[in-house]
This record gives C-alpha cells, sequence and structure tokens, in this order.
C-alpha cells in the first residue's frame, strides 16, 4: 500500500499553497542544481533505471526516449547545429483524463522543474508546453508558476542553474489529435494539426526540423522526485516493469469520482473501494470498466475482479492502461449507446488525412448507433467487426486503433447484448407490420 | 472530422486593437526568426475574443496578413480546430456542454436538453434575445467532475440540471458565479473529503528534505563510492572502440530515424541490410528497456578459472556465437550449468562486461536452452535451435 510519504503529486487537489513558496515547502525547486551538476548521462541513466514508462497513454520508457535525442558529441561529430527541443505535451484530451489538469492547477513548479531537467539533459534550451486550448484557467496557473520561475532565476537566462532556458506556454483550440506527438508539431508550427508520417522521428527530424521530444505532463513532473530519491526507490514501487505511481482518474458510476495517486499495479477493486467508495450500488452492481482512458477496449466486470492496474495486466485482458482513466459503468448503463459515444468522438476528431480513419470512424459510428437502437442485421455484427479490423493499423497515427479497439471491445463482450436488441427490434416491427 | 464553413454573413472589416497588436508583438517573439506562422492559434482566439466570441472571415485575413501567411493556411486552420467558432454566439454566454461518455454517464444528457429548452432548439443557435447560445463539445478533460459546462473561461462542474437553470440564471442578470464544482468540494478530491496526502509531515519539510541525504554534495559528507550505484555501473558499461569507422550512410540514416543510433555504435560500421535494419527496429524497443531496469542491479554468478574437464561447447546455445563464446570463457563461464543457474542479476552483471548481452539472453531464453542442455539433449542444428515465442 502506497504510503503518502511516497506520493509525488503533494498538492495535487490545490488544498495548499501553489506559489514558488508553497511548492518549495514541499520539496520542488530543491537543491536542482545538484541534479543537474550529475549531468546529463546521470539524468538520462537514473531516468531509465528507475523503469518509468511514458504517462500519456502508450507506455513507451521514458528515459530510452531522451537517449535518443542526439548528444553534444553526436552533434559536433556530424557537424549538427540545429538546435533541440522539448515539448511537454499537456493537450489532455482522451475521454475519462483529467490528471494533467490537476498538475498544471495546482503542482505546476514540479512540471517547470522537470522540464529544466529533461530539457538539460537532452540538451535543449528552449521548451513548448502545448495546453489543450480549453484549458484556460490552467494555462494561466501554469503561466504564473513560469512567471515566478523567471522571477527567482531559476529558468532563464543566466539563470542559477547554468544551463539557459527558456519555457513557453502554446496552446490549441480543440483538436483531440493534437495530442499525437507529430500532430502536435504541425499545430505548434502553425499547420492543420495533421500527424506525420514516421520515420523520420521527431528525435531526429522534429519540431521546425530539429531534434524534439515530446513528453506528457506527469512524465516530466515526476522526474524531479525520481533523481532526488533514487531510480530504486521508484522501481521499488509498483510491478516489474510497471514501475512507480500514477495518477489515476476515476469516473462514471463510483460513488466518489477522484483522481488519486497510487501504485502502479493496484487492483481495480482496491482503487474503486478505497478512494471512490465503490462501485455505485456496490461491487455487485459493476457492469464494465474502460480502464484506461476511451482507447482501450472495455474489461466486463467478471474479468474485473481480480484486475490490477498496470500496462502488462491490462494488455493481458486485450485492454490497456492508457493514461490509466477509469471509467466505470454500473448495470443501469446502456453499454452500446456509451461506446457508440466514443465512436461519435472519434468520428468528430479524425484529422481526415488517411481515408480508413476519416471514413471509417463515420461508418463505425453510424452502424453502432443504430446497433444501439437494434435496428441492424446480425450480419451486420461481424461486418462491423471485420471494418475495425480494417482500419486499425491502416493509419498514419494510432487514432485509427483507438476508435477500432472500443467498438472490438465491445462486440466481444457484449455480442449478446448487441443480438438482443436486434431480435427485440425486429420482434416489434414484426408486430406493427402484422 | 468536423466539417465547419464560415458564417453566410460576414462583417465588412475587423482590425485588431493596439493593445492586442502589441500582445502579438510578445506572442511572436516565443517562436524563432521565420516562424511567426506559429502564433496562428494564439492569435486567432485573441481575435475571437476581439470580436465577441466569432471569427469573421475579415478576421482571418487580418490574422494571415500579420503573420505573413496565404488566406488559405489560416483558412484551414480556422475550420480545422473546433473551438474557433464561425458564426456568431450569445453576447451573455456560449455554453458548451461536454457530452462525451463520461459525462453521458453522469447526466450531461440532462444538460443538453436545459440548453435545448432555454437556449435553442438547435447547437449554434442565438437564443430568441441573442445572449445565449449552446454547443455539445467533445471531452472537456475534467471527468472526475462530471458532468460540466465550460462558459467562456470557467467551467462549471458536479452540475445538474437545476444547476444549470441556476447559472444561467445568473448569466442572464450579468451575476457573477463561483466556476468549479458546484458541490463545493475542491477540484477533483473525493467529495467526502482527501483520502490521501493526510501526513502532515508532507508538508513540514520532514518529507521534502529527507532525499538531501543521499548526496554527500549537500551533506558535505566524503563521496561514498556506492551512493550512486546505478550511475557507477552503467559507467563501467562497455565503452565504444574509439577508431570505429564511418557507418554505412543508409544504415545511418535508418537507423538515426528509428532512434537506435546507440545500438549502431556498438555494432561498429558493419554495413547492415534492410531487413537485419527491420529486425532491430522491432526487437529493439521491448527487451532494451527492461535490460536497461537490469542494469542497475547486477551480481556475479559463479564464474571458473577452467573448465572442470572438458569445457561445453556453448556455441549450441542459440544465440551464442563463436565470438561470444570466447568473450563468455574469458569471463568464467564455460558449462551450461553455469549459465542454467543464471538469475536476471547474474544476466545484468554480465551484460555489463558484454555489450548487449542482456537483450540478447532474454529474447532467447539462454537459461532456458542451457537447462535443456544439461538433459543431455542436443539439438540438430550446430547453431543450436532457435526457441520458440
Amino acid at each position: 500500500m502506497l504510503t503518502d510519504k511516497d506520493r509525488i503529486f503533494r498538492n495535487i487537489y490545490g488544498f495548499h499553497d501553489v506559489s514558488l513558496k508553497g511548492a518549495r515547502t514541499r520539496g520542488a525547486w530543491d537543491h536542482t542544481k545538484v541534479l543537474i551538476d550529475k549531468g546529463p548521462d546521470w539524468i538520462i541513466n537514473e531516468v531509465k533505471a528507475s523503469g518509468l514508462r511514458g504517462r500519456g497513454g502508450a507506455g513507451f520508457p521514458t528515459g530510452l526516449k531522451w537517449s535518443f535525442m542526439p548528444s553534444d558529441k553526436r552533434k559536433e561529430d556530424t557537424g549538427d547545429k540545429r538546435p533541440s527541443y522539448l515539448v511537454v505535451n499537456a493537450d489532455e484530451s482522451e475521454p475519462g483524463s483529467c490528471k494533467d489538469r490537476e498538475i498544471l492547477r495546482h503542482d505546476a513548479h514540479l512540471l517547470v522543474e522537470g522540464a529544466l531537467i529533461a530539457s538539460y539533459a537532452m540538451r535543449a534550451h528552449t521548451c513548448y508546453v502545448y495546453v489543450r486550448g480549453e484549458y484556460i484557467r490552467e494555462r494561466e496557473a501554469l503561466q504564473r508558476a513560469i512567471d515566478e520561475a523567471y522571477a527567482a532565476k531559476l529558468i532563464g537566462r543566466d539563470n542559477v542553474h547554468g544551463w539557459d532556458f527558456d519555457i513557453f506556454v502554446h496552446h490549441g483550440a480543440g483538436a483531440y489529435i493534437c495530442g499525437e506527438e507529430t500532430a502536435m508539431l504541425e499545430s505548434i508550427e502553425g499547420k492543420k494539426g495533421q500527424p506525420r508520417l514516421k520515420p523520420p522521428f521527431p528525435a531526429n527530424v522534429g519540431l521546425w526540423g530539429c531534434p524534439t521530444t515530446i513528453n506528457n505532463v506527469e512524465s516530466i513532473a515526476v522526474v524531479p522526485e525520481i533523481l532526488r530519491r533514487g531510480s530504486s526507490w521508484f522501481s521499488g514501487l509498483g510491478k516489474p516493469n510497471n514501475t512507480g505511481t500514477k495518477l489515476f482518474q476515476i469516473s462514471g458510476h463510483v460513488e466518489r469520482p477522484c483522481v488519486v495517486e497510487e501504485e502502479m499495479g493496484i487492483p481495480l477493486r482496491e482503487l474503486l473501494d478505497k478512494h471512490c467508495g465503490g462501485v455505485r450500488g456496490g461491487w455487485d452492481n459493476l457492469l464494465a470498466v474502460i480502464p484506461g482512458g476511451s482507447s482501450v477496449a472495455l474489461v466486463p466486470a467478471h474479468e474485473c475482479q481480480d484486475l490490477t492496474m498496470d500496462f502488462d495486466a491490462l494488455s493481458k485482458v486485450k485492454s490497456g492502461l492508457g493514461t490509466a482513466a477509469v471509467i466505470v459503468m454500473d448495470k443501469s448503463t446502456d453499454i452500446v449507446k456509451a461506446i457508440a459515444r466514443i465512436s461519435y468522438f472519434y468520428k468528430h476528431e479524425s484529422c481526415g488525412q488517411c481515408t480508413p480513419c476519416r471514413e471509417g470512424t463515420g461508418w463505425m459510428w453510424r452502424v453502432v448507433d443504430r446497433m444501439a437502437r437494434g435496428e441492424a442485421e446480425k450480419s451486420e455484427i461481424d461486418k462491423l467487426l471485420d471494418v475495425t479490423k480494417q482500419v486499425e493499423g491502416h493509419t498514419i497515427c494510432a487514432l485509427g486503433d483507438a476508435a477500432a479497439w472500443p467498438v472490438q471491445g465491445l462486440i466481444r463482450h457484449f455480442r449478446d447484448e448487441i443480438e438482443r436488441r436486434i431480435d427485440t427490434y425486429h420482434a416489434s416491427h414484426r408486430e406493427a407490420a402484422e | 472530422m468536423a466539417v465547419r464553413r464560415l458564417h453566410s454573413d460576414q462583417p465588412s472589416h475587423f482590425a485588431f486593437t493596439p493593445e492586442n497588436l502589441a500582445w502579438a508583438a510578445t506572442l511572436i517573439a516565443k517562436f524563432p526568426d521565420g516562424k511567426q506562422a506559429s502564433a496562428v492559434i494564439p492569435l486567432l482566439w485573441r481575435a475571437q475574443e476581439q470580436n465577441g466570441g466569432w471569427v469573421s472571415e475579415p478576421a482571418l485575413r487580418a490574422v494571415a496578413d500579420l503573420l505573413g501567411m496565404a488566406y488559405i493556411r489560416v483558412y484551414e486552420i480556422a475550420t480545422f480546430y473546433t473551438m474557433f467558432q464561425l458564426s456568431p454566439v450569445g453576447k451573455k454566454a456560449h455554453v458548451q456542454v461536454c457530452g462525451t461518455t463520461p459525462c453521458m454517464l453522469r447526466g450531461s444528457g440532462g444538460l443538453i436538453e436545459v440548453c435545448e429548452r432555454r437556449i435553442a432548439h438547435h447547437q449554434h443557435e442565438l437564443s430568441g434575445d441573442g445572449n445565449f447560445s449552446w454547443e455539445e463539445v467533445e471531452c472537456l478533460g475534467s471527468c472526475a467532475n462530471a458532468p460540466l459546462v465550460q462558459i467562456g473561461k470557467d467551467t462549471y462542474e458536479d452540475l445538474t440540471p437545476e444547476q444549470l437553470e441556476r447559472i444561467l440564471d445568473s448569466y442572464e442578470k450579468g451575476q457573477h458565479v463561483l466556476p468549479g464544482s458546484q458541490t463545493g468540494r475542491k477540484a477533483s478530491c473525493p467529495k467526502t473529503g482527501p483520502t490521501t496526502l493526510t501526513d502532515p509531515a508532507l508538508y513540514d519539510g520532514t518529507v521534502a528534505s529527507e532525499w538531501r541525504k543521499r548526496f554527500p554534495e549537500i551533506t558535505g559528507d566524503e563521496p561514498k563510492a556506492a551512493s550512486l550505484g546505478a550511475a557507477a555501473v552503467a559507467d563501467a558499461g562497455p565503452a565504444t572502440p574509439a577508431a570505429t569507422p564511418a557507418p554505412h550512410p543508409a544504415a545511418l540514416a535508418a537507423m538515426a530515424n528509428a532512434g537506435l543510433v546507440s545500438e549502431l555504435e556498438k555494432r561498429g560500421s558493419k554495413p547492415l541490410s534492410v531487413d537485419e535494419i527491420e529486425r532491430l527496429k522491432g526487437v529493439y524497443a521491448k527487451p532494451a528497456a527492461a535490460a536497461s531496469v537490469e542494469k542497475t542491479a547486477g551480481a556475479e554468478p559463479e564464474l571458473l578459472k577452467a573448465p572442470n574437464g572438458e569445457a561445453d561447447l556453448l556455441t549450441l546455445i542459440w544465440g551464442i556465437g563463436p565470438k561470444l563464446e570466447e568473450q563468455l570463457n574469458a569471463l568464467g563461464i564455460w558449462h551450461f550449468s553455469q549459465i542454467a543457474v543464471w538469475t536476471t542479476d547474474n544476466i545484468a552483471w554480465a551484460d555489463a562486461k558484454i555489450a548487449d548481452l542482456a537483450r540478447r539472453a532474454n529474447r532467447d531464453k539462454w537459461v532456458e536452452q542451457a537447462k535443456k542442455l544439461m538433459t543431455g539433449w542436443r539439438p540438430e542444428s550446430a547453431a543450436g535451435d532457435k526457441p520458440k515465442g
């Protein structure tokens, strides 16, 4: 069980002073120079050794990602004069996710400090934080924290840490797809947020053609604490390959929805019972959960009993940890309609670049929406499944996959329910015809 | 994707206020020279604010002229990003109701009904007096506080239809409503109070300063070799040979694209085939992460100065060639029985001696193979049998 002492986000609800002074009493910006003086290799190795996996959904090892950035030596050897950039992804738009918002509002100094350290490790002097357009107050809060850090000479030119560093807040305007890293780069460059084909990867050709790494807010904000307390502290929490702590966001049919920092690999039931007052109407009233935000497949109640919340356990049940946004659905839920609404979301948010996604997301939504009313043929269920497979893996970015998986999960676990609706619909219409 | 068009009825012109023009200059300064197009989204947003909540066609042109962009590029941005309102919105409030699944589960349907009844039947349509308009938006990113609406810069969370009615009443009268959760809870804290972060040691500096003991630079103690074990072991890793000839350019480009430069450096200048590059990309990402974690620990396995009798032919293990066998022998590993009892710590130890050993040992399941070979079983091929899976 995680104790308060091992929690990184100590002001996640904003009960305490959010200013620099307040953040300092909680440990932020404490002897940051000591960490910086250890050098980029030490920082990257510590992050690698901590086992930190990216908190934005894909779970790629953060230290490894950083090591793809060109070192000073490599730049010198190849005569590469391009600057390197860090881009922090605060385009939190995945339905179910609401953790970065709390970091930006209440623990922003952890992010600013983390951005300095990460930029230094990757030899970047400039960082852009891309905040989703709707987070206007959050953007203001982050800007306040940055202004304080500039004023205290913690960042900026000739700062006390000896590494010139500028951090700028940038924002989007309501496009989910800009959370995809290359779409985000396009958006920062002043274009439509349409993902780029990879390779080249951003670490080689990123923002304005320069080496760039894109990290989630939470991934960056936990770095100072990992360096201070040591990689072995972090890797000692959680489970092998799924280390550390994680902000879980629980929404939907629980008594008390909330955001809470817990250990990776916490059993789902413990998470819900301990922090959320349990499922509305009791555990037996659970129908299904979507454990990692709308992009992952749902997990039906009978598989939830011993489910643990980590990347590997959830991929075993053909779902995923994603952003650890747990959407809980009790037995009152119209499950087909709930998934249809997710399909509508992807239809709305497809950038329109790749045909399978642009056409497929709309097609899937229209069919699932009909199925929610029972207005379909049973043969269409397999056709729908087939279409999801044709979208999945056939697009530049993962939005196509993200649109396909929830539908696949629905068919996998609730085919009976869809068939029942189709039967009911046909029966009532036969009566009407007679 | 959302298909959106400009409003049919457009004003004749738009000009930024002097304050906004001055602000635009500071905005453009955030970006490198010549990259002012990056300012397009914040600038359009400012134009929308100045223009009463929507962007008109002349405003698009004003932004394009200011940034030296083609009009069509700015038009693309305005139609692509759905927070840009392309038609006039309510003078007092434009209500954005989140309708995505987490909000839907907690009753956003009721909020939408209020809007339909009270404001206008259709989204983006002005109310009779022109004071209100509404739309259903996709996830607003406050799902633990569902359902919610956003009006202007603020969100009103944990709403019931009755509360939304009251909020709209207040906007009607021009009264301020306290944003945030309408049930009085703080942010996304559980409504009955926090279940975590109650330890006072977090806030009196005790926990915050605890870490300093690890660093002699701060405590003023003599540096201890063991205090930063992880870094020390990593530093002891194999150094790249100093005089490596230049790698094959095509391989360099392809692997740099995949971010595999360190891998390439380890392999020296040997040109790689396309197939090999593809294979490497595939195997690299997963085990490398695990291997890097293991590097931190590391325990010396049982080693022998010389083989007990005749040495085993280690090349019978799939994945071990003559060169690796030589390296293993040099470390003091001669027998299947030695490899068969390796723990992950032992592998980590060996990985620090032989470049990239952990990844290969794990991928090819050396321990498992060695156990099988100890039983007297022999593979069909001298290179060993490739393990399944």
